[in-house]
């Protein structure tokens, strides 16, 4: 009975009950989570993993305003159907730039994360101002209002830049001064394409040979 | 000094608010659904694409359905567990219109394409800030009544939605860390598998302790109070309380399954996730058998059968859910379609319908009158069982055929067939799962008119509070 006894002393105050959720519920996090956090593995670059260009940013941050990642998945699973199909397996190493990460929860269309390089800048393009074009059973919706905008629309590039510098990313200070003028000329969508053409060309080769090149 | 009657106006306009948050959130998922079945229906607008208008229905039903019912519920039930109106009424207003104004703000933002890009925590950084304020305020007109209270213990309803307010505060200041660059873009304080982790962390939790917990709150006090009956066992609820809140935390990274993850990471989550099954089918039991010797008034009480079939559908789900997190049977369920089916068993079956069920019971007494018609409750109530069961059942057959078909080799281990094969043949499943979406939606909008017609014209209940008892003891029976 000692422990109802000792429960009655919870229910009777209201600052003990606070106290004693907060505890019980952060043992976990304290427990797998913050070690996690610490992890040295998990925050070393894979050996082709750099961080993203100016326009490549600009890309991925156009890929998340769509949501993209509600729909394609960003992470090959090490199973060998997904390696056929996709391409080598993701590692960790290779998202250490990804904040956030686009890993995703839902596969209604492919995965995307080794896209780059598999279709040409055209056929991107068409795909992006009508997906049925190029694939007559797709269900995607398409985006023409990419190809009317410029990049770097909020002339903000190099504020972005400078939030990740912030963050640990190696940009130097000539990279950030530079950007904007790098994206002149250039649309979202042209940007979009360059971030998608860029994924997937981070795995170590070495490793790559270990599980066949592209599939599917 | 005047006696001082409860503050239910600011229930009632929270109430109020959350159906029409329900109907907009619904209608949002409709819409999406309809999308995915006939993709050209954005127009060519990128407000209205797919990506964005998932996003709204998924904010919307979560944080405005979801959460101004729970506030409403909470500051219902925390007054009459407590025995005094709300401390702090002023402040409780703050934190109905701030909250309203933050999700009129917050769909605004999501529609232009604002986003963190974090799933269920997509809102930029000022609207994080602003959350945060809300919440606390909240706690402290929730905490600040229990201080108050009349009665010596702190009824069971209020440990949920106080480890609601408490482990979501925690949860959404963590997750949401980050440095901002513009005054709607920023940069998560953590990176890929990390920032995996810690997102997962706070996705599931959302889960467990928003869409669980805070809901849980409601069923420990509407049930029994509908069914005047008291809980069937106060030491299970101890039990099965402090065994969710401890394990729920751990079970995050069974979102991660065969992702660049550590290993150990996963197998905590699968082992955690397995766990959970006991104080969820505890708490289940626990209502279930509280309705016990009160099992006639399902014949005639429409909101008794939500509320009952929404414990039902919670033991479903918290069954599914430990299944789901097997390493084995995740192979087959994950990205797939099978994992929005679990979620709508979840937000359909349990949060939706134990909230109608609440609704049908709570909104007549705030007003001190009959519901304008049981005929349609009862309407309302087989039309979002229909809709439920056939989305997921649709989303299960689909889902299951995503997994096998995706993972299907040949005897040469080629593989058997194309992405886009298999995407064309989910057409179907997505056809009967919209079919599905605007039954239990037109289900809503009937509840919404129900509920409309039995508040128009009525002046808010003045309720007191009893009269202070000798035996404190014997009070916490009453309040239950």
């Amino acid at each position: 009975m000692s422990g109802v006894r000792l429960h009655q002393k919870l229910e009777n105050n209201i600052g003990l009950l606070i106290f004693g959720i907060l505890f019980v519920a952060s043992i976990g996090g304290a427990a797998q989570v913050v070690p996690a956090l610490f992890q040295d593995s998990l925050q070393q670059p894979g050996v082709n993993t750099v961080p993203y260009t100016a326009a490549e940013l600009d890309g991925r941050d156009i890929y998340m305003r769509e949501s993209c990642g509600v729909c394609h998945t960003q992470h090959i699973r090490p199973l060998l159907a997904e390696v056929e199909r996709y391409g080598p397996y993701s590692r960790a190493g290779e998202f250490v730039y990804d904040r956030p990460f686009l890993w995703g929860s839902k596969r209604t269309g492919p995965d995307l994360h080794r896209i780059g390089g598999k279709y040409s800048d055209e056929w991107h393009w068409i795909h992006m101002m009508d997906p049925r074009a190029v694939v007559p059973d797709s269900i995607m919706p398409a985006y023409p209002w990419l190809a009317d905008a410029p990049a770097n629309r909020g002339n903000d590039i190099d504020k972005r830049m400078r939030a990740l510098q912030k963050l640990g990313h190696p940009y130097n200070d000539e990279e950030i001064a530079d950007a904007a003028a790098s994206l002149e000329g250039l649309t979202e969508m042209d940007v979009l394409i360059i971030y998608l053409q860029g994924m997937g060309d981070t795995v170590d080769p070495d490793a790559a040979d270990d599980h066949g090149g592209h599939g599917g | 000094m005047a006696p001082a009657h409860y503050h239910d106006k600011v229930v009632r306009v929270l109430v109020l608010c959350s159906v029409f948050w329900a109907i907009v959130g619904m209608a949002a998922g409709v819409y999406a659904a309809a999308e995915l079945v006939w993709p050209g229906l954005n127009f060519d607008q990128s407000w209205l694409s797919y990506g964005r208008v998932r996003t709204v229905h998924t904010n919307v039903a979560i944080f405005g359905f979801g959460v101004s019912a729970l506030i409403g519920t909470a500051f219902y039930s925390v007054q009459r567990t407590s025995h005094v109106p709300l401390f702090a009424p002023g402040l409780a207003w703050v934190v109905c219109w701030a909250w309203q104004l933050a999700l009129v703000a917050a769909g605004w933002s999501l529609l232009s394409g604002h986003t963190s890009g974090k799933e269920y925590a997509e809102l930029e950084w000022p609207f994080d800030l602003a959350i945060a304020v809300v919440w606390v305020c909240f706690a402290i007109v929730f905490f600040g009544t229990i201080a108050r209270r009349k009665i010596k213990t702190i009824y069971v309803s209020n440990w949920f939605y106080g480890a609601l307010i408490i482990v979501i505060a925690m949860l959404h200041i963590v997750n949401s860390l980050a440095m901002p660059a513009t005054l709607f873009k920023s940069y998560s304080l953590f990176a890929g598998s990390q920032d995996a982790i810690l997102q997962w962390w706070y996705g599931h939790n959302a889960v467990g302790f928003l869409l669980t917990g805070g809901f849980l709150g409601m069923m420990y006090y509407f049930l029994p109070k509908h069914a005047e009956r008291p809980i069937w066992s106060y030491r299970l609820s101890i039990v099965a309380f402090w065994a969710f809140t401890y394990s729920y935390i751990w079970a995050g990274p069974h979102h991660l399954h065969y992702s660049a993850i550590p290993e150990w990471v996963q197998s905590l989550g699968v082992v955690m996730s397995v766990i959970l099954l006991a104080p969820s089918w505890a708490t289940m039991i626990n209502g279930i058998m509280t309705v016990s010797g009160a099992w006639r008034k399902l014949r005639s009480d429409p909101a008794l059968k939500f509320i009952v079939l929404s414990l039902a559908f919670y033991g479903l789900a918290t069954f599914e859910g430990p299944m789901m997190a097997i390493r084995d049977v995740n192979l087959i369920s994950h990205f797939t379609d099978w994992t929005v089916g679990h979620v709508h068993s979840g937000a359909l079956g349990w949060n939706a319908m134990i909230t109608f069920g609440t609704f049908y019971y709570l909104v007549p007494r705030l007003v001190g009158g009959e519901l304008y018609s049981t005929k349609l409750a009862n309407v309302h109530f087989w039309m979002a069982l229909a809709g439920t069961m056939l989305y997921i059942l649709a989303m299960w057959a689909a889902g299951v055929t995503q997994g096998l078909l995706w993972l299907s080799l040949d005897e040469y281990g080629e593989l058997l067939y194309s992405f886009t094969d298999i995407m064309a043949s989910m057409v179907s499943y997505y056809g009967l799962r919209l079919v599905a979406g605007v039954i239990f939606l037109a289900g809503a909008v009937l509840m919404a008119w129900n509920l409309f017609m039995t508040v128009r014209g009525r002046e808010t209940a003045k309720v007191l509070p009893p009269e202070p008892v000798a035996n404190p003891a014997a009070a916490s029976e009453v309040a239950a």
